[in-house]
């Protein structure tokens, strides 16, 4: 989103204060001086991953600290996924598990929950997958399926056909 | 009067005679046969004192007489096969259905061997005799899924089913993950509550729901799948946490039967909903959604097993016969 506000002390962070408060994440803050841009104004560009629907939430709070909203663009530009894995995922390398969906790319590990019991027993874990598109999200989970495969563990993956 | 022909006597069987006995459905038995012996009377038999006689000495009838003398030579106009299901040859079930067939006898079953493995030469077989096979009772146990598909959706397409096909299995994860038991103890209880049985490995490792899974895609899409060809995972493996770490999303896990023709999917595995998802259904409660081109997403739910629940479906299949064909004749 393009941002405009005061330039004085304190004004950036004013803005970006909300953009946590809403759980969203910054990908970059561009902030350049443009020529014929008024004396007392600052304009600012962040990129900026939200989760679904709090859009709104953010301008809100955005307009409450005195900025205005030059600009957005929203891109849906990910897509997630999350499946749970139980097995020995320790005695099977879980960062290995981990790194062939990572190494891809295209796709990443946001988020791992585990739970490990005694020792022997198999373990359970939940992990979200990221991915650009579709079609690199199926690339993710044929690979997921395979080494589960390879380390005789089971995948249990969302229905994801029907709403 | 429509005169029917009763193979096999436990649950289902005691079930479907007793709906018969206590109901005005036009329907008369004339000729019954359990594992041991068997009885005919062309003028209609007295039910109560055969199940009574059953109940003695463990046999309904005169022992010197067979299930196959009854299929033979009995005066019926459908056979009623709910004899248990024998899911590696479909045997003595297929042998049953096919001598009524040859009679041009229609056939109603509940039993999943004969149509999961000889669904194409027992159709053509009941086609070339002039007479129907029906077997809503084999698959969802109450729901009118076959009936559905046959009538109501007449016309549409369809794209793809998914399904909760197996009461044990749902009522083992219901519990899992209401009160974080884990596999083993959630399957006691099963047993205990007389849902699983003492070798539940044909439920659990979901063999059960892909046998059905194999008889609603090929009545569906005419194909000749097995169950072989069925992409198969159990629940046996399933831990507490797992349900747990899906419960903190607000979802669950359920054993989903799946066929996509267009993906080339034919699949049972445990899967993670959302738990409003309209097949998340709890205890043994079987679900099933279709979806269509012209309907879209429909979705049945209703109790997958039961005496007098699968009698529901049988005796659905011997009226719509009956109306159908025998009535008009």
């Amino acid at each position: 989103m393009k941002l405009e506000m005061k330039d004085s002390p304190g004004q950036l962070v004013a803005a970006i204060k909300p953009i946590s408060e809403v759980g969203g994440n910054i990908i970059a803050v561009i902030h350049q001086r443009e020529p014929d841009a008024k004396e007392d104004t600052l304009n600012v560009q962040i990129v900026l991953e939200l989760p679904e629907g709090l859009l709104e939430r953010l301008i809100t709070l955005l307009k409450e600290q005195g900025v205005h909203i030059q600009r957005i663009n929203e891109e849906r530009l990910l897509f997630r996924r999350t499946v749970i894995l139980i097995g020995h995922l320790m005695h099977t390398d879980l960062s290995d598990t981990v790194d062939q969906i990572d190494s891809t790319g295209f796709a990443e590990v946001s988020e791992l929950s585990m739970s490990m019991p005694a020792v022997q027993e198999r373990s359970t874990s939940r992990i979200t997958i990221k991915a650009l598109s579709k079609p690199d999200m199926e690339a993710a989970l044929a690979i997921l399926r395979r080494v589960s495969r390879q380390k005789s563990l089971l995948l249990i993956e969302p229905l994801e056909e029907i709403a | 009067m429509m005169k029917v022909a009763l193979i096999g006597l436990g649950s289902v069987g005691r079930g479907v005679a007793g709906m018969i006995q206590k109901k005005d459905l036009g329907i008369t038995i004339t000729g019954i046969a359990d594992s041991k012996s068997g009885a005919m009377d062309p003028a209609g038999l007295d039910i109560a004192s055969l199940l009574a006689n059953k109940g003695r000495n463990g046999s309904c009838g005169d022992r010197e007489i067979s299930a196959s003398d009854v299929i033979k030579k009995a005066d019926y106009d459908a056979l009623i096969e709910v004899t248990p299901t024998n899911a590696l040859s479909g045997e003595p079930a297929i042998g049953y259905i096919k001598s009524a067939l040859l009679r041009k006898k229609h056939v109603v079953t509940s039993n999943k061997g004969p149509v999961a493995l000889a669904y194409k030469e027992l159709r053509a077989l009941a086609e070339k005799n002039g007479v129907a096979l029906r077997y809503e009772a084999t698959v969802a146990g109450a729901i009118p899924i076959m009936h559905t598909l046959e009538h109501g959706l007449l016309g549409n397409e369809i794209l793809a089913l998914y399904g909760v096909l197996n009461g044990t299995c749902n009522y083992i994860l219901t519990r899992m993950a209401a009160e974080g038991l884990t596999y083993e103890q959630a399957l006691m209880e099963a047993r205990e509550m007389g849902y699983a049985e003492a070798d539940p490995t044909y439920d659990v490792m979901g063999i059960d729901a892909a046998i059905k899974l194999v008889i609603l895609a090929n009545s569906v899409w005419g194909d000749s799948k097995q169950l072989s060809d069925v992409d198969r995972t159990g629940i046996d493996l399933l831990t507490p946490d797992a349900l747990r770490l899906a419960a903190d999303l607000g979802c669950t896990i359920r054993l989903i039967a799946e066929a996509i023709p267009r993906k080339h999917i034919l699949r049972v595995s445990p899967r993670i909903l959302e738990k409003n998802h309209p097949l998340v259904v709890d205890g043994t409660l079987n679900a099933l959604t279709l979806e269509t081109d012209m309907a879209k997403e429909i979705t049945l739910i209703g109790r997958g097993a039961g005496s007098i629940e699968t009698a529901s479906a049988i005796i659905g299949d011997l009226l719509y016969i009956n109306d159908r064909y025998v009535h008009r004749a």
